[in-house]
């Protein structure tokens, strides 16, 4: 009983080990590529263990390239071009290469392998760019539909980040989506707090990211971003500053005027805010915190649709006709504008009428 | 029935009165999911077919050199999927190095193949029937081609539905089992043809 006990897991085991062997002589032999270079840029070059999917490749290295499906190539936005050293597509990269892709020979970087040395090129703020495993810490409703998600960074444990700036946050698969995606949202956190983000997400109806982060996110749970990206953050100039938000533009602004107080900037600021009636406005006692801790800065919100209930007293009508009405020259300001793309290109025609260049607007739209 | 002929009548059964797909339904998850187009179908029904001519006869070797002289033929389950897993891994590394061709038009199909059971079933019907290494050789491959065969026919027809109109509630995955069936049942015409056990 015993003997034959012992022979059958002995027979397995040789069966295992010589099977074993065999992938392992085959991984040092045929498997193996050696090192092979990457030049990323024409800036950076890296030495990597051939074989392996760029992707990992780069990732191994520090360089983050954003992808929501984890390497399988069913998302189809690990995309970097690869100038040198690629050879032909796989039949797995070809369903999300365009026509116009293949001439830059843009090559989905988790199927492509590394197999000998490759020239790449990626945007230059992807090398700045971390992943970030995160918890969240709490969720307070700011308005009827807007809710603050604070998370708390675990690995890495800190960012390094401009005010303004945004993240990708990754909704991982559930009843409104078979794939895990990623949503831009701005960080609402001033930038001294490098071990929390916090973000303003407003609820679409049927939007995927804002569904599961309104019906769905609770505290504890743990979620992946990775950023910081964008060129929306305050210049380094004396101007002074106008700000127009609306609903969850609000958030880089927030982290804008932060980041002010806290550097004691004596800059002049007028902070317009729209929105629809009272329920739509929030973080009040922020603004008032701010106005009182900097002398030159005037938070300014304003109604379109006031209800009757609200006893509005303070500025009414659309905030393009509000900023008209309450500035008198701004040729000599810069702007910084928050929201979805009608009111943004509105407020642009109305900075340019007030006198602004163009040049000096800066501006987050939502896509 | 003749030593010289037996082999080739169980080839053709495997690809006609018996076929692995359509009587005993196995290999049914990348039937579904890579009928779509008749490129990729064709390329994974070769994959297929290889892995199944190969392993089939790999596993004879080892079932009778092995399992049987120390009476572990009860293991054959566990070692059969080993060997597979361990042969396909090999086979990959080997084209996915020296030939970039045979990589681009196989080699991606190769880690679906792992988990396909028509290929645990056919090592197991070789098993049970008691083939010759030849015969079961001819099995493996008669097996592999029979699955081309019909998932050929899937794709040719499937192709053809993307400009039918379907219910929505059967879209996908339904009418593709229908099909399945419908083609099984056109596949009894078959039968009678040749018999083996």
């Amino acid at each position: 009983m015993i003997a034959t006990l012992l022979i059958s897991i002995l027979v397995i085991t040789a069966i295992a080990v010589v099977l074993a062997l065999l992938m392992v002589i085959a991984d040092a032999t045929v498997g193996n590529y050696g090192v092979v270079k990457i030049n990323i840029n024409d800036k950076k070059e890296l030495e990597v263990q051939g074989g392996q999917p760029l992707l990992k490749a780069l990732n191994g290295e520090g360089v983050f390239i954003p992808s929501a499906c984890g390497g399988r190539g069913s998302c189809g936005l690990c995309k970097v071009r690869v100038v040198e050293g690629g050879g032909n597509y796989l039949p797995t990269e070809l369903p999300w290469i365009s026509e116009e892709e293949k001439k830059q020979q843009v090559r989905l970087s988790c199927q492509f392998k590394v197999k000998n040395d490759v020239s790449i090129m990626i945007p230059e703020e992807l090398f700045s760019v971390r992943q970030f495993q995160t918890k969240v810490e709490s969720i307070r409703d700011l308005t009827h539909d807007i809710k603050e998600v604070r998370l708390k960074l675990i690995e890495p444990a800190n960012i390094e980040m401009k005010a303004g700036q945004f993240i990708q946050f990754q909704v991982p698969a559930y009843e409104l989506t078979d794939e895990p995606v990623y949503r831009a949202y701005s960080m609402a956190s001033v930038p001294s707090d490098t071990t929390h983000i916090e973000l303003e997400i407003r609820l679409v109806p049927n939007g995927i990211c804002t569904t599961y982060v309104h019906k769905h996110l609770k505290e504890g749970d743990e979620v992946m971003v990775n950023g910081p990206y964008g060129e929306f953050f305050l210049r380094d100039t004396e101007r002074p500053i106008i700000c127009i938000a609306g609903g969850s533009g609000m958030a880089p602004l927030k982290s804008i005027l932060l980041d002010m107080a806290e550097k004691k900037s004596s800059r002049k600021v007028r902070y317009f805010f729209g929105a629809r009636a009272l329920r739509d406005l929030f973080l009040l006692d922020e603004m008032k915190a701010l106005e009182d801790e900097m002398e030159n800065f005037k938070f300014i919100p304003a109604l379109s649709d006031p209800l009757p209930e609200d006893n509005w007293k303070g500025e009414e009508g659309l905030i393009t006709d509000v900023v008209k009405r309450l500035t008198e020259d701004a040729s000599e300001s810069e702007a910084y504008l928050c929201g979805s793309p009608g009111m943004i290109d509105a407020c642009v025609k109305v900075l340019q009428e007030l006198g602004m260049p163009e040049a000096r607007i800066y501006y987050d739209k939502f896509a | 029935m003749n030593e010289f002929l037996f082999p080739l009548a169980v080839f053709f059964a495997a690809i006609f009165t018996n076929n692995i797909l359509l009587t005993n339904y196995l290999g049914m998850c990348s039937f579904l999911s890579v009928s779509k187009e008749l490129e990729t179908s064709a390329g994974l029904g070769i994959a297929v077919t290889f892995v199944l001519a190969v392993t089939t006869a790999i596993n004879w070797v080892v079932y009778h050199f092995l399992l049987v002289p120390f009476q572990l033929e009860y293991l054959r389950f566990i070692v059969f999927i080993i060997v597979i897993a361990a042969f396909v891994q090999l086979i990959e590394m080997v084209i996915e190095r020296y030939s970039e061709g045979l990589y681009f038009a196989l080699g991606i199909f190769l880690p679906l193949i792992t988990v396909n059971c028509a290929i645990l079933g056919v090592s197991l019907f070789m098993v049970i029937r008691e083939y010759s290494f030849i015969t079961s050789f001819f099995f493996g491959l008669g097996s592999g081609l029979g699955w081309l065969l019909a998932i050929l026919a899937m794709a040719g027809i499937r192709q053809r539905l993307r400009t039918a109109k379907i219910p929505p509630g059967l879209d996908g995955a339904g009418i593709a089992l229908v099909i399945a069936g419908f083609m099984a049942m056109a596949f009894m015409g078959f039968s009678g043809m040749i018999t083996i056990s």
